[in-house]
Order: structure tokens, then sequence, then C-alpha cells
């Protein structure tokens, strides 16, 4: 059952370092994160992650730091004996053992009776939707049905903290949309706090409540995700989830409503004020679906600029036009192909206009 | 797997035991046979290495016997003589093996294991037998004496110096030799034909499409990848070979000197023990650098599947 | 990728040449031992006599049961060292003496047994004078049949721990399991198949060694291989023959099946791992 006032500081990860030998795999990593949230850990690999969640498992100690569970020092507790679980990124079921007997591992160990384990993981089948796999082994199922007996064993102890790693990494595009909702619901209707690692950005964003951008073992931003699309704090951040357009500016006019930057191609009017200095280098970060593509010259000075159409991608629902500029960059415009015929459709070679509104831009300093 | 490591006392146990085991057994019999070597016989016994006498600890170093050994050019011949047969046995193994570990590997995949299942079943009988069994044959009357007279191959051998004179075949090079590839054949069989059932097809596939004939194929793509596989036969033939007795002392003959039959008739025959202990020194001595190449090679090859 | 016919055809040629070598001994050990002849070179006709005489053999005999006490022995000490030695160098990637222990658990594999067998006799002589014992016997015999068994089992029981999926161990782990639990829920049920092979291996070679067994044994404890040994030492005898014939009866029988189930165990076991672990 979810609690009723979710403590936002259940689970605190304080200045945790860990290295192997000479290299550091993470590096003073600091975040606190509430009761029943799902909470996403976003790199490609090598950034610590995978590294940070078998911290919280116990199967690595931390070089330096604290880790605490509900105001709990988890230093002191070797793997077997914490709160959490983990479901693994290759399922790691027993082959010797069958569906059920996976499940009823981790209650056997607490001692429970025999009734009560049967009990409890009927209830899981029964939340996992695979009532009728109890008897199968591992081997005789298929990816989807794995993964899902997977989830039930990790959730059969009634955990205090739910650790995924890669979740969704071994199932094909289909099945992973799919199971991406189910996977949430579940997780919600159990009203267990998740902590999910993942190099999937869609992953990431679809599941978590909260998600945190990591490289070379450190937090880049933490955030929602339409926080971290929307607003990312810096240019690598802007650049690694999703697409966008950076453009390299100077800060030409800083007002408190509003501001203007002068870049190689065209003029930024942002309808916001920065905190910043005249004449100092920013970058201005754009979506490409932010962007308008029209024949026509858009009217005004700002927020425009002509280019040739030089490749365009269709992706059935949108397309992705690369318009190049006068100065030679390169935009990525994307529109979405909300008419089933068009004869004016734009294609290569044609010239266009690219406009975008005053509020679509991210000023960048970093 | 760093969260055990606290609470696991049984993992001093669990390496301890064999340790302590192979520490008692292994390590310690050896610098044993090393304290020997340089001991002096007394009838049955030795005299004791570091004796007291008069409050002052002396220690009497017998190196005669490395001495000896070095001076004597019998033991000189006696090791060249093991290393050459041990590298002929090790060519031949690998010369027979090598293909046949290949067609293996080609087979279809269903008769795989019923080959295998085949090379592994002399293995599994005795050995003994088996060296026994090629006396039978290469003696007067035996199958392969009759075959190999027959078809004059062994005017061929005497002429090679393999064998004494035509018509005696058992207790020569020529039989010592074969019987050791014999023996030693499914060791260099069973690591090649490991390695080379592990081989991506494909690489052929790709080596094809860039215009490699399958000749040029083979020796450029499936030899280089099956080095380990070679390297791991060669040493589990070569360097036991060298130590062989039991095949040397009943398909050898006079003229073909090994050194296990050496340490032994040193041992048994002799009751020469300080003796047949510099042999062994020696033995290990001789061993030690191939033995370390394929520790390593062992170490590397361990390293590369984590 | 298709080989040419001539291809096949020499392939073929080759392991039957290969098949042919390797058999032809063996069937020849077989054949002479229903000779008619005290020279079991040259056949004169068939007979069961020497099959009759191993009734009355009794030093075969009694070299055969000391034999299989011994083997016996060997192969569940083996299995036991082995495991722990292969725990050892798999799991616990870092302690002190890794690398002597490295070298001393595979150095029987290829060191000469003359020489292992002379040192470890050596050191037991040394032992018996100092302490007063042991005496060269079953015991001794054993312990020398134990250090090459050890080997042998540590390199198989490693190569299957090494093949395990690490996360198994820590899902077990994860679930609660206590270290020593996680050995005999997860582990111990995951190469079983191994230990099995492992003991029949160290069983074989144990019951096939003639020198270690030579230097370590003292009178009255006289294995069936050495029996063989001096009686093949002085010629051919037909006795050997008779008892070559059974080994192999018995051995082809018991590989036979042996092979027919480890197939089944494996394939089975192969589809288990593939869909239990992501590819």
């Amino acid at each position: 059952m979810p609690p009723t006032t979710p403590n936002p500081a259940f689970l605190q990860i304080q200045d945790v370092v860990k290295d192997f030998g000479a290299t550091r795999a993470v590096n003073n990593v600091s975040v606190d994160i509430a009761q029943g949230e799902i909470f996403a850990l976003l790199g490609s690999s090598g950034c610590g992650k995978s590294t940070l969640l078998r911290m919280l498992a116990g199967f690595e100690t931390p070089t330096a730091g604290r880790i605490l569970l509900g105001g709990r020092d988890l230093a002191t507790l070797p793997a077997h004996e914490r709160p959490m679980n983990m479901m693994f990124q290759s399922y790691a079921l027993f082959p010797h053992l069958t569906v059920f007997e996976n499940i009823a591992f981790g209650l056997k160990r607490e001692g429970m009776a025999r009734d009560r384990i049967a009990a409890q993981v009927e209830a899981m089948l029964k939340l996992v939707q695979l009532s009728a796999f109890a008897q199968r082994k591992p081997h005789q199922l298929s990816g989807g049905q794995q993964q899902r007996v997977a989830l039930a064993r990790s959730l059969a102890k009634q955990p205090q903290l739910l650790l995924l790693d890669e979740p969704l990494g071994a199932l094909d595009k289909k099945l992973r949309e799919q199971t991406q909702i189910e996977l949430v619901n579940i997780v919600e209707s159990v009203g267990v706090t998740c902590v999910m690692v993942t190099h999937d950005q869609e992953e990431a964003m679809t599941m978590a409540s909260r998600v945190a951008v990591m490289s070379e073992g450190r937090f880049l931003q933490v955030g929602a995700p339409a926080e971290i699309y929307e607003t990312p704090a810096t240019r690598f951040v802007a650049d690694f989830i999703g697409n966008v357009n950076l453009m390299d500016g100077t800060l030409d006019v800083d007002e408190p409503d509003h501001c203007v930057i002068g870049c190689d191609d065209c003029k930024h009017y942002v309808g916001h004020g920065i905190t910043g200095t005249a004449g100092m280098a920013v970058t201005v970060a754009v979506r490409p679906e932010k962007i308008t593509l029209t024949r026509a010259e858009p009217a005004g000075e700002f927020n425009r600029v002509p280019g040739t159409i030089k490749e365009l991608s269709y992706f059935g629902s949108f397309t992705v036009f690369h318009l190049q500029l006068a100065s030679g960059a390169r935009l990525k415009v994307s529109q979405a192909n909300t008419q089933r015929h068009n004869d004016d459709r734009l294609t290569w070679g044609d010239t266009a206009w690219a406009s975008w509104s005053d509020s679509a831009q991210i000023v960048l300093t970093q | 797997m760093n969260g055990l490591r606290r609470h696991f006392n049984g993992r001093t146990a669990v390496i301890a035991a064999p340790f302590l085991f192979l520490l008692a057994f292994f390590l310690l019999p050896f610098l044993i046979v090393g304290k020997i070597s340089v001991s002096e016989m007394e009838t049955v016994a030795f005299k004791d290495v570091l004796i007291v006498v008069d409050g002052a600890v002396q220690l009497t170093l017998k190196y005669a016997n490395y001495v000896f050994l070095a001076e004597d050019p019998l033991y000189l011949e006696t090791y060249l003589s093991s290393i050459q047969y041990a590298a002929a046995t090790t060519v031949l193994c690998l010369a027979i093996g090598y293909p046949f570990a290949y067609f293996m590997a080609r087979a279809k995949p269903t008769v795989q294991p019923a080959l295998l299942m085949l090379v592994m079943l002399p293995f599994w009988t005795s050995f003994l037998l088996r060296v026994y069994a090629w006396r039978g044959l290469l003696t007067e009357g035996g199958w392969a004496h009759s075959v190999i007279t027959g078809l004059g191959l062994d005017h061929g051998l005497a002429a090679l110096g393999l064998i004494a004179a035509p018509g005696q075949l058992i207790h020569t090079p020529f039989s010592l030799v074969l019987g050791m590839t014999y023996n030693y054949l499914p060791f260099m069989i069973l690591p090649l034909y490991a390695n080379l059932a592990k081989m991506d097809l494909r690489l052929l596939e790709a080596a094809a499409d860039l215009g490699a004939t399958p000749w040029v194929a083979f020796w450029t793509v499936t030899v280089p990848l099956s080095k380990a596989g070679i390297i791991a036969g060669s040493m589990l033939v070569f360097i036991p070979c060298i130590g062989e007795f039991v095949i040397p002392e009943l398909l050898g003959g006079p003229e073909t000197l090994m050194i296990g039959r050496v340490l032994w008739d040193e041992f048994f025959s002799n009751n020469d023990w300080p003796m047949a202990s510099t042999v062994a020194v020696m033995m290990v001595l001789l061993i030690i650098v191939p033995l370390a190449i394929f520790n390593k090679y062992q170490a590397e090859a361990q390293e590369r599947t984590r | 990728m298709k080989a040419s016919r001539a291809g096949i055809w020499f392939g073929r040629g080759w392991l039957s040449a290969g098949f042919l070598f390797l058999y032809v001994p063996i069937v020849t050990l077989v054949i002479f031992s229903f000779n008619d002849s005290q020279i079991p070179n040259v056949w004169r006709g068939f007979t069961l006599k020497w099959y009759a005489a191993l009734a009355t053999d009794t030093e075969m005999q009694s070299g055969l049961w000391l034999s299989l006490q011994i083997a016996f022995l060997t192969a569940c000490g083996s299995v036991v060292l082995g495991t722990m030695a292969a725990f050892a160098l798999v799991k616990y990637r870092r302690f002190t003496g890794r690398t002597l222990f490295s070298g001393m658990v595979s150095a029987p594999l290829v060191m000469p047994e003359v020489v292992v067998g002379l040192s470890l006799l050596l050191m037991l002589v040394s032992m018996q004078r100092l302490l007063g014992f042991p005496e060269r016997g079953l015991g001794t015999i054993w312990l020398g049949h134990l250090l090459l068994g050890m080997a042998y089992a540590t390199v198989v029981i490693q190569a299957r721990l090494q093949d395990m999926n690490p996360q198994l161990e820590e899902a077990a782990m994860d679930l609660g399991a206590r270290p020593h639990q996680v050995f005999w829920l997860v582990t111990l049920p995951l190469i079983t198949q191994s230990l099995l092979s492992a003991w029949l291996l160290t069983f074989t070679i144990s019951l096939d060694d003639v020198v270690l067994s030579a230097f370590l044994s003292g009178p009255g404890s006289t294995t069936m291989p050495l029996v063989i040994f001096s009686r093949a030492r002085l010629g051919l005898n037909p006795s050997v023959n008779a008892v070559a014939t059974i080994i192999v009866a018995v051995v082809a029988v018991g590989v036979v099946i042996a092979s027919y189930l480890i197939a089944r165990a494996e394939a089975r076991r192969q589809a288990e791992l593939a869909a239990a672990t992501k590819a």
C-alpha cells in the first residue's frame, strides 16, 4: 500500500566514492530519494551507474561516503541482510528450480511457514500474470516471461527498495514499450521505492519520476524527465538527452525580462533574462521539434534563419530535416506529418526558413 | 564480491585446506629431494646435512653428485636424448592430431559427441595395457610387425637409424616414439578440438568474401586462431614425455636413453638415493622453463575469459 | 562453409585412419586373450582358459581389490580438494601466495611421475625416521594419487565454475541466502555434473597408475597395475590379455552409458542456461 506521507529522504546517498585501484568509478555522488519514487540512473556504459547500484545492493563497498535507508546506515549490513531486492540484467533465474521455487527462494530463507509462502508466491504470480506457469523451469519460458518471473521474485519479500538493472535491455522494441507501462504500474501498485539503472533514455524518461544523468562517476543533473529535457543544465546534458541544436554565440543584450544573443547565422531573442555579463560566451540550445519550417520568410529579425534542405529522414509520424545554414552549420528540424497528403512537401534542395518562438531556447553557460 | 569478505570465515578454510595439503606433500618433498641430492648415502640412511660439531654448526654439502652429473657424458646425453624423443613425439602428435581435431570439429554437430567419445574411450582404458599391446604388435609374429616387414618398410627405418637392423622392430627408437605418440595423441587432440570447435566459422566466410581460397584461409585464419590449442596440446605432450618411464621401459631398448628410466634405475637398482635425487632436481630444472610458459598461457587464457 | 568433395573424403579418411591407429592395439589385446597359445602373438585356436586362470590368480585379484579401494578413496578426496582449490582460484581473486598456489595445483599435471613419486617417497621416509610412521602401503599410495587426482579435478571443476553466471550467486545473496547457503543451494546443484566427471576421471587415473604406486607401495600392497607391469616386463603373458579384455569391456560399457547420459544432460543444461540468461 502506498504510504500516506512519503519520506522525501528515504534513501540517502551521501558523498559516495568508489575506487577500483587507481580508477575512480563513482566520484562523490549525493542524492536523496523519496519513498515510493521511481528513480533512474541514466548514462552510457562505464559512467558508474551499475557500480552505484551494486553498492546499494551490497555487492560492493563504498570507498568513502554513506548510504542510509530509512535513516539506517547500510555499511554494517552484508548483501543478504539488506531489506532490498534486485532484478538482474540477465534475470539470473535459478535454472534448476521451477518458477514457483524461484519466487519462493527468498521467502524460504526468511523461515516463513509453507502455507504463507505458497500464498505469497500465488499473489506474486497473479501480479505478473504468470499463474499458469508456476511449475515450469526458466528455460521453458520466453524472454518476456522470464523477466516477469524475475520481477515477481524481487518483489516477493516486499522489500523496502527495489533495484532494477537494465530491466528492459534484452527485450525487443514492441515488447519493451508494452513492458515499460506494465512495469511501472506494478511497481506503483505495490508502492515500493525503486532505483533503476539504464543506458536507454526512453526507458528512463518514460518510467522514472526523477532521472539522474551520470557521466564519469558524477551526477550531471538530477530532476524530473521534463525538467531534464526542457531545462538541461549543461551542454553535455542537452546533447545527451534527445536531439538538440547547439549554437554558440555572445550575449549582446541582457535585461531582466529578455536577452539577445548573437550567433553566426542568426540572432536569438529569448523571452527571459539570464544571469550573466554582456559579451559573455553562451550556447543556445533549441530542440528540433520546437522549430517550424516554412517556405515563406517569417516576420521580424530574431529567431529565424534561412537554409537549404540537405538531408531528410522520414520516420512515418514525423520527418527530420537537416537544414544547411550560411555558415555551413546544420540545423535539425523535426516536423510532425499532420497531413496525409501534402503537395507542397519540402524536399531535398529546397530553400526554407526555420523559425522558433522566444520561449523555445535554452541558454547554457556550461 | 567484496561484501562477502567480512562475513565468510569459511573462505580461509577453503583456501587453506588445499594450500596446506600442497605445501606439505608437494613443495616440501621437493625441498627434501634438493637436500638429499647434496648429502651422502650411508648404507640405508643418509648423513644429515647440518650437524653440530663442538658447538658450531657445520654444513656438509656434497656436491659430488652434481659434479658427476655434469662431467659424465652419459647423463648429458640422456637428458638431450629425452628432449629429442619428447620433441619428436610432440611433432608427430601435432602432425597426426591437428588434422584429426580439425576434421572432428568440422564434422556434423550431431556426430561430434560420438567422435569425442570414441577418442576418449582409449584414454579411459588402461594406458599400461595399450602400451603392452604394442609390444605384442611389434614383436615377431605380431600384426604390425608382419605388415611393416612385409611392405619392406623396415629397411627404410633401418636406413634412417630408427631401428638397429631390419626385422627387429621392438625395443628400438622407432617403437619408443610410436608408443609415446600413440599414448599421448588424445592429449594433443582434445585441447585442439576444444579450440577449433569454438572457432567462429563466419570468420572463414569473411576470408572467402575477401578473396582467400580455403587453403589460404586455413593458414591465415584457422591456424593462428588455434595457437592457444596448439600450445596447450604441445605442452601436455612434451613436458610429461621427457620424464616418461613406463613406455621406455616396455617399448624402448638399451640405446633409447630416457631420463625417467635413469632415475628409476638409480633408485631401485643402484639404491643410490642421493644420485636419484640429483637426477630429479636436474629434471625439474629442465622442465621449469616449458612449465613456466605453460602456466603463463593458462593464466592468460583464464584472464581473457573473465 | 562447404568443404570440397575431396576435402570431405580426405577428412573422413584421416579420421578413419586415426581411429584405426587408436583402436587396433585394443582390438588385438581382446582377440589374443582367446588365443590358445602361450605366446599371445600367433593365433593357435580359441580358448577361454586364460579367463579361467584368472579365477585362481590371487595375486591379480588382491591387486585389483587394492586398486579399487585406492581409486575410490582417491576419487572422493580429489573431488573435495579439487572443489576447494577451484573455488579458491575462481572466486577469490586475490590472496597471498596465489601464484604459488596456482602453480602447485597444476604442476602435477605435467611434472613427470618419477619425480613426484621420488620426492614424496623420500619425504615419507624422512617422516618415518623422525616420527615412526607412516608405513608404506595403501595410505601412502593414496597420498600420491591424491596429489595427481587433485590437479585433474581442479581443472575440470574450475572450467565449470568459470562458465557459471556469477549473477546467480549474487541473486541468491540478494534474496537473503547466507554465503554457505549460496553454495549448497545454488552453486553445488549447478556444478554437480562436473563433480561427477572429476570423480570418474580421478578414479580412472588412480586405477591405472604405475609409477607413483611403485614408489609409494610397501610390502603387501601391490596394486593391479604393478602386477601387470611386472608380468609385462618379463614378456608377453596371456593372463594380461585376459585382464585387459575384461577392463576394456567394463570401460567401454561405462563410457558409452556415461557419454550418453552426459550428452543428454549437457543439452538440457545448455538450453536452460541460454534461456535463463540473456544471450
